[in-house]
Parts: C-alpha cells; sequence; structure tokens
C-alpha cells in the first residue's frame, strides 16, 4: 500500500516538475503517443497470446439444472446448454456482473464457535457502479478529442449534470466514481483477511486511477485552466499536428499530471489485473455451453493420426505382469503357463 | 490460435474504437481554438484574462450567490475596480454578441449553459 502511494506520488510530481519546468511537450506529447501505442500493441498481443492456449476439456462451471430430461426444468442461465444461452449468460456477465452478485462472506461466529456465510452484496454493487461510471467519464472526454463534438456525447454531460450544482455544473458520474473507487480500497485496508492478500499490484492500479480521478476532478472543479486550449491541445494530438508552446503556456502543470496518470495507466493496463475484459473469449468455464453429455468435446492438440492401442492388446502385450500384480484381467491366461 | 473468428473480431472491434479520435481527427483536419469576438471599445476584462478563461464559470456562480444570497451587488476585483453584480448589465454589457463570444468558444468545447432560459442574451447588434 505505502509502495504504491509513493510510486503514484512520484509520477505525479515528476510530471508536475517536468510540465512547470517547459517539458510540457514530453509530458503532454511524446509520452502519451508512447503509451497509446503500448496499449493497443500490448493489448492485441495479449489476447493473441492467451488465443494459443487450447481449452482440452469442456469446463464450463454451473449453477442449477443441467439440460435433462423435458419435464425436468433446466436452469438455463446457470447451466446453458446452447449457443444462444451462453450469450445469454455471457450478456449478464458483462454487462450486470451476475457472478459477483453471488458473491458471500464467511464468519465466524463466537456462539459455538460456528461459521456463517451470508450474501454480500456491496462489492458487486461498487463494482458496477465504478465499472459504469468510468465508462460515462470516459466517453464524456470524447468532447476534447472529437470535433465538432456529436450530439450524443452532449447528451450524456446533460444527463450527468441534470442536478445543475454549482458552475460549472456537478458531474454525477465523477463523484459516485471517486465514491466507489474509496470503497474498492477501503474494503482492501479495513477487512483483514483482504489485506493480507492485497499485494502492491492490487494497491497501484486503485491508488493510480484515484489520483487521475482526482487530478481530473479538481482541474474542473479547483485548480481549473484554461479549457479551450486543453482541447486546442488534444485535438492537436489527435490529427498529429502537436500544437507548440504557444498553446501549452496556457494550459496549467496539473493538466500535464492527469495526462500523466492516464498514460501510466495506459502503459500499465496490459500487463496487469486490469487486462480482464478480454476474458470473455478466454474463458472456458464461462463461455463453453454445458452440452458435455450430448456433444463430444474434442481436445485440439490431438492428433487423430496417432497410433491407438485396444484395451485386449494391451492386455495381450502385460498379461503377465498384470496377474502376477494381482490385477483383474479379462482373459485368464492359459493354465499350462500358470503351473 | 483457437477460437480465432471469436477473437480476431474482438481485436477488430478493439483497435477500431480505440482509435476512432485518430481517425476522425485525420478526417476532420485542423483544429483550431475558437477566436472568439471581443469587445471592439474595451481593452480589459473583469479580472486578468487568463484568470477569466479558466474561472468566468466559478466567478459566475460566486457572482449570482453574492447577489442573490447575501444581497452584496458590487463586486470588487483584484485590481481593485468596482463591478455591479450582473450577468446581464455588466458581462453582457461588454460582450454584448453571445453568439460569436460566449456561444462559440462552448459550442466548441460542448459546454450548453442553461442561464439562458431565464436570462436573456444579447445575439447582436443588428
Ligand atoms: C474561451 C472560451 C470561453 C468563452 C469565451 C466563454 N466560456 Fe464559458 N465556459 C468555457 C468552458 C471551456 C466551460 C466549461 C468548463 C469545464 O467544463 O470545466 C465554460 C463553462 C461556462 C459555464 C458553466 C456551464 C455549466 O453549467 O457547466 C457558464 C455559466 C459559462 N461558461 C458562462 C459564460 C458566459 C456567460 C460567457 C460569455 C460572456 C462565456 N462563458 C464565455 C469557455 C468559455
Ligand atoms: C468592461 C467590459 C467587460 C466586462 C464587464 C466583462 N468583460 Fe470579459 N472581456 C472583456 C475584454 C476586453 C476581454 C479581452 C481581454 C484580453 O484579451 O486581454 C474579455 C475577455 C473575456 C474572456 C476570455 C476570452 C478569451 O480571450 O478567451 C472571458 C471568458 C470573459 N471575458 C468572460 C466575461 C464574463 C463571464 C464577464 C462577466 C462576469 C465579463 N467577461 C465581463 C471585457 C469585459
Ligand atoms: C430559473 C431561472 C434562472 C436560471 C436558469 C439562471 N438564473 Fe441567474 N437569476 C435568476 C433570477 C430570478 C435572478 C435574480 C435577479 C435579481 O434579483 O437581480 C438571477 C440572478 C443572477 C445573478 C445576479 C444578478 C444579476 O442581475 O445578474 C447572476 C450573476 C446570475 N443570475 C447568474 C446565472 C448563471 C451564471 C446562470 C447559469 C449557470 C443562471 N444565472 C441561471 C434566474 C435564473
Amino acid at each position: 500500500m505505502s509502495t504504491s502511494l509513493l510510486v503514484v506520488l512520484l509520477i505525479g510530481v515528476v510530471a508536475w516538475l517536468g510540465a512547470s519546468l517547459g517539458l510540457a511537450s514530453l509530458f503532454g506529447v511524446f509520452l502519451p503517443y508512447v503509451a497509446v501505442i503500448i496499449f493497443i500493441a500490448g493489448v492485441v498481443w495479449r489476447m493473441v497470446y492467451w488465443s494459443k492456449s487450447p481449452v482440452p476439456f469442456a469446463i464450463p462451471t454451473t449453477g442449477g439444472q443441467q439440460a435433462s430430461l423435458e419435464w425436468i426444468k433446466q436452469a438455463s442461465l446457470d447451466n446453458p446448454s446452447t449457443k444462444w444461452g451462453v450469450v445469454k449468460r455471457m450478456f449478464l456477465e458483462v454487462f450486470f456482473f451476475r457472478s459477483l452478485f453471488r458473491n458471500t462472506y464467511a464468519e465466524v461466529r463466537e456462539d459455538g464457535p460456528r461459521i456463517v456465510y451470508f450474501s454480500s452484496k456491496w462489492l458487486w454493487c461498487f463494482a458496477l457502479l465504478f465499472h459504469y461510471c468510468f465508462l460515462l467519464v470516459f466517453i464524456r472526454h470524447f468532447r476534447f478529442f472529437i470535433d465538432p463534438v456529436p450530439a450524443c456525447i452532449t447528451f450524456i454531460e446533460a444527463v450527468d449534470g441534470v442536478l445543475q450544482i454549482g458552475a460549472p455544473r456537478l458531474y454525477l458520474t465523477g463523484v459516485l466514481l471517486l465514491t466507489a473507487l474509496l470503497f474498492l480500497l477501503g474494503r482492501r485496508l479495513f477487512n483483514e483477511r483482504l489485506r493480507y492478500l492485497s499485494l502492491m499490484n492490487d494497491y497501484f492500479p486503485l491508488l493510480l486511477i484515484i489520483a487521475l480521478v482526482l487530478s481530473g476532478m479538481s482541474l474542473r472543479y479547483f485548480i481549473k485552466t484554461d479549457i479551450a486550449s486543453v482541447k486546442a491541445f488534444t485535438m492537436g494530438l489527435v490529427t498529429f499536428q502537436p500544437v507548440g508552446a504557444e498553446v501549452t503556456k496556457n494550459i496549467g502543470s496539473l493538466f500535464f499530471v492527469h495526462l500523466t496518470y492516464l498514460s501510466v495507466l495506459l502503459m500499465y493496463f496490459p500487463f496487469s489485473k486490469l487486462m480482464h475484459a478480454p476474458g470473455v473469449f478466454f474463458s472456458p468455464t464461462r463461455n463453453l455451453p454445458n452440452n458435455t453429455r450430448a456433444v463430444h468435446h474434442e481436445n485440439p492438440w490431438n492428433d487423430r493420426n496417432a497410433p491407438f492401442t485396444t484395451y485386449a492388446e494391451y492386455e495381450d502385450t502385460f498379461r503377465d505382469v498384470m496377474v502376477e500384480a494381482g490385477l483383474p484381467v479379462e482373459k485368464q491366461p492359459d493354465a499350462g503357463d500358470k503351473e | 490460435m483457437y477460437n480465432k473468428t471469436y477473437v480476431l473480431a474482438g481485436i477488430i472491434i478493439f483497435v477500431a474504437l480505440f482509435t476512432t479520435p485518430f481517425w476522425t481527427g485525420i478526417m476532420s483536419g485542423s483544429y483550431q481554438r475558437p477566436a472568439v469576438q471581443l469587445p471592439a471599445n474595451e481593452k480589459e476584462c473583469v479580472e486578468p484574462v487568463e484568470y477569466m478563461r479558466a474561472e468566468h464559470m466559478q466567478l459566475l456562480n460566486d457572482w449570482r450567490d453574492q447577489a442573490l444570497r447575501n444581497e452584496a451587488r458590487v463586486y470588487v476585483s483584484s485590481t481593485g475596480k468596482k463591478w455591479e453584480i450582473s450577468l446581464q448589465n455588466t458581462c453582457l454589457k461588454c460582450h454584448n454578441n453571445t453568439t460569436e463570444f460566449c456561444d462559440k468558444c462552448h459550442i466548441s468545447n460542448s459546454v450548453y449553459p442553461y442561464c439562458w432560459t431565464c436570462h436573456i442574451e444579447p445575439k447582436g447588434k443588428k
């Protein structure tokens, strides 16, 4: 925890100093381009790498009655037997984190002592909140990258600021995102079992995203900067015509801290646990239909032309040794041989 | 590669989605900071221009609270000058063409203040 905090703070300080010392083009142009390239190439590489692992067995996890006789009701979402069933299951998984909804919490009660399991929906609730708010915040940022700004982005902004608190209007997703992140961090800090399990690669991404969100919110509400210049700057990046010092001098250093946090997140992403989204393609426990009694699942690395031995041949070869070891054999050895 | 069709489709969608800003950027060509029409016969804003660019919404918010909650309708700027606290009678007296000033910059940055549902904006002298 403290190491991660230190690293995150250090990134911020370095970016702040760099931008203040006139290295805005290093932190604002070079680093983001490198980060985007590493991010996209890294994700593609990781997906190709993972897709080289075969699935030797059909191992869908099941949470209900398998497809069986007509009069036995199948749990079609928890134990899908068709492709369409898998699609429905995956949809609920991806958009509503259905399996996390089943999260339980175990506790040893003093009376007994006995162990009690109860359903715990907080993680599900805040994980869902975090992901959706992050998505909306991400989409909202496209007002800086696209010109003219598409109406759908303006619409999201209008809905997000619907409470019309203050000026600039308070965006609800920003506040909810920070709340969810603080819960996810607090969970690791205050639950002693989770704390015992948590490593730097759990704390670092959390703190990095918290720093990203805090710097972004400060830019909007507290330590403001000239947004019109920021847009000129980001549009320079996406049109491959980076702007020079005449624009960057109007932009506060905090913006470059924000951008550096984003760049670090992008570079870290493909090689971290944050890369769980492509798991959609690589989770045989989730994305295979449970039709193992109806359809033969072939191990993809089997050689179809490999020579094979039948059991009868096997026994012919090893009969004497098997009998000697007391193993049952189908055909008894000749009586003559035995004596 | 196993499960080729799905994985390849996933990779293509991912790359296409995450490079959209660059495609749309290349297509739309270069972008300039919107050139707003400044008041013709005035030299200075309420506060220094760097401050106004970044903080004008905050200033308006403070003005609104000052005027309506504290009944304080005079604002003393950092340079010591006194201003009447009023959106329409101060800001828009100088910036008398919102279409070419406020709106121009706002639309480019996808900002749509809701103030004009009540306050009246001058659309430039006819
Ligand atoms: C140089 C560009 C520029 C000019 C000119 C400008 N604004 Fe803004 N204004 C902005 C930006 C950018 C924001 C949004 C800031 C953000 O999203 O953090 C904004 C936000 C606002 C907001 C808050 C909107 C909300 O509800 O979130 C108000 C109110 C506002 N401006 C009023 C005005 C008025 C009135 C004028 C004209 C007298 C004006 N602005 C001129 C750039 C400008
Ligand atoms: C006395 C006339 C006057 C008044 C009153 C006035 N402004 Fe200005 N404003 C100016 C001038 C002149 C400039 C250009 C200053 C410069 O470029 O140095 C300016 C610049 C600005 C800018 C920056 C535009 C840019 O260059 O990007 C904003 C934003 C702005 N004013 C908003 C407001 C708001 C909001 C109010 C009301 C609180 C207001 N102004 C009141 C005269 C005025
Ligand atoms: C629901 C209608 C409504 C909306 C929307 C609205 N106002 Fe007002 N505003 C008023 C009324 C009514 C007053 C009181 C006028 C008075 O007492 O002088 C006022 C007064 C003010 C004042 C101080 C006095 C003056 O003459 O200007 C400011 C500054 C102000 N509003 C800014 C804003 C800004 C900025 C926005 C947009 C973010 C906004 N208002 C949106 C109704 C509204």
